[in-house]
């Protein structure tokens, strides 16, 4: 399968990928070998057959809804790349 | 000492013939010596691991010791460990520093054991020859101009260059199982659920399962005891009740026939077109081994198993992309000098932060995780492993564990693969079918193909088969001493 260059454009920018020219390109021909590889599964028949997502069919576990988190907001925030007061800062997203 | 099993070295500790201080101080000096060369280690703390060996020390002292107290061993850098940097091969997360223990790593802290340091791995264990680490590649300790495998890579590399008793891989694809047979050593993936996957950190949720590497099945098993365990904060942790995977390893046997009657199933697809005549050579040789040992060999087939490759850069990639997505400059991990506004922050710390392979795997996910292509790749594939699945429980009706190579050729040389992904992918060709069906797999040391290089020997057992497996495997060892063939360097 040969993807274009859009097609590579649009996936960067949903997996919040700055990318540029050189790299697209780069990229779009190694993609379209390894879906190349992909597109083999299209030939099989899987008409009734169940998508198995694990190996074990378990059901999720629930937990008692109580806390058990005690709060290390500061040894959390000491691996930050920036905090200012206890928040953790970013650039302003509201004018 | 460095030729001693974990069970002697335990024996010499608690006789107190030898201090964990002293073990750890050889080690470590070891390290020291080799490390420059190999880069298997990518975060040391001497400091913190001697403290470790002064409590277990303190602890053989009072006769309340473990079977791991005071031995040293290697960690995975995918395994948060408090106040270790846990930087998982990528500049992402060259400075954090972990503010809590994986279960695993709190498993080995409970047993005493202590921490050498963490080892070199592909990025976000995401590669077949540890070539995508942002550290560096690994150098295999046979030939320091090949590869070690992937992705635990630095693992494999410190365990045959006896720069740890054993040490901790993961497994994905095949990243426990193809390093452990590049590099000469034994590696076990426990079937999944067996090992908490929390405090690991995630690439592909419904496949990585935490494993033992080290010298023999021996120590493998003592290993798995430590890190096995349900744990309540992976959701997928099985409660099971607590095993001595030891436990067959010592039952008497029936002579020089320890295996009678165990049935060995060899399938047709994994001796077909595409393995090395060398590697092939060495596997039919042990399976010979395993006949005089009283097995019986019964042709099975896995006719979904080619598949196996395509579905999986269906699913791991999809997973890895919504688990990555957690990236993003904000409470931790890399974050870029400059940017315009919150997008042009993401996009060029998460450009910045991840390396090639790493994208491309992100790239591939969101790709097939997008509106109107989820159907046919990501349903498809999960359709897929069913049938992938279901071949394995067929093929198990007929026989009690699965033999073939581990790997398709020796290790090969640095930078051979480094510009083509799928040949580098289909370097797990034999190793994925397990993950994606859940099973136990291993590889062990079966001897030697051209250029002196290791060959490995897979073992697939059956759900929650892995003391049988590892049994399978020790009296192979008993046998034989490829295990105990040990690099010059």
């Amino acid at each position: 399968m040969s993807l274009t260059t859009q097609d590579v454009e649009k996936v960067a920018r949903l997996a919040r990928l700055a990318m540029t020219a050189p790299e697209i390109e780069s990229a779009r021909a190694q993609l379209s070998g390894i879906f190349d590889l992909i597109a083999e599964m299209q030939a099989v028949d899987t008409e009734g057959i169940e998508p198995m997502s694990h190996a074990q069919d378990l059901s999720q576990r629930l937990r008692d809804d109580v806390v058990t988190e005690t709060n290390q907001r500061e040894a959390f925030q000491s691996i930050a790349p920036q905090v200012e007061a206890g928040l953790y800062l970013v650039p302003k997203v509201i004018e | 000492m460095f030729e001693s099993s974990l069970k002697q070295l335990g024996d010499a500790l608690r006789a107190r013939k030898i201090s964990s201080v002293e073990l750890t101080q050889l080690y470590l000096d070891r390290i020291a010596g080799q490390n420059p060369e190999l880069n298997a280690y990518v975060t040391l703390n001497p400091e913190a691991s001697l403290a470790q060996a002064r409590a277990a020390d303190e602890r053989l002292a009072t006769g309340a010791a473990d079977a791991l107290t005071g031995i040293p061993l290697a960690q995975k850098d995918i395994f948060c460990a408090k106040g270790w940097r846990t930087a998982c091969g990528s500049k992402m997360l060259e400075n954090f520093v972990a503010p809590y223990d994986a279960h695993v790593i709190e498993q080995f802290n409970r047993a005493g054991a202590v921490n050498l340091g963490k080892t070199n791995m592909d990025e976000f264990a995401m590669g077949s020859s540890n070539e995508t680490s942002y550290f560096g590649a690994v150098k295999n300790p046979w030939d320091k101009t090949r590869v070690p495998g992937g992705s635990s890579g630095g693992t494999a590399a410190a365990v045959a260059a006896r720069l740890c008793a054993a040490a901790t891989g993961t497994d994905t694809g095949g990243s426990i199982r193809q390093p452990a047979a590049l590099c000469g050593i034994s590696g076990l993936k426990p079937t999944y659920g067996v090992c908490s996957r929390y405090g690991m950190i995630a690439f592909a949720s419904s496949l990585d399962q935490a494993g033992p590497m080290g010298r023999s099945a021996e120590d493998l098993a003592l290993m798995l005891n430590a890190m096995a365990g349900f744990d309540e904060r992976d959701s997928t942790s099985l409660q099971r009740d607590k095993k001595d995977y030891a436990r067959d390893l010592n039952k008497p046997t029936n002579g020089d026939k320890p295996l009678a009657g165990l049935r060995i199933g060899l399938p047709r697809e994994f001796f077909a077109e595409g393995l090395s005549g060398d590697v092939a050579r060495a596997v039919e040789a042990a399976i010979e081994e395993y006949k005089k040992l009283g097995a019986v060999v019964v042709d099975i087939s896995l006719p979904n198993s080619r598949l196996a490759v395509p579905v999986y850069y269906v699913l791991a990639p999809a997973e890895a992309s919504s688990n990555l997505s957690r990236f993003d400059g904000v409470r931790y991990g890399h974050r870029a000098p400059d940017y315009a506004d919150l997008a042009d922050m993401y996009e060029k710390s998460r450009a910045q932060g991840f390396g090639d392979e790493v994208k491309r795997r992100i790239m591939i996910g969101t790709y097939v995780l997008s509106h109107g292509y989820y159907d046919a790749y990501y349903i498809k594939a999960q359709k897929i492993r069913r049938l992938i699945a279901h071949d394995f429980a067929e093929a198990f009706r007929q026989c009690d564990v699965i033999m073939g190579p581990t790997s398709p050729s020796t290790a090969f040389k640095l930078d051979e693969k480094g510009d083509d992904p799928v040949q580098m992918y289909l370097s797990d060709i034999y190793t994925i079918a397990v993950n994606l069906a859940g099973l136990p797999g291993m590889s062990i040391p079966c001897g030697f193909g051209d250029n002196d290089m290791p060959v490995g020997l897979q073992i697939v057992g059956n759900y929650f088969d892995e003391a049988r497996m590892l049994n399978v495997a020790h009296q192979y060892q008993l046998a034989t001493d490829w295990h105990s063939r040990a690099p010059q360097i």
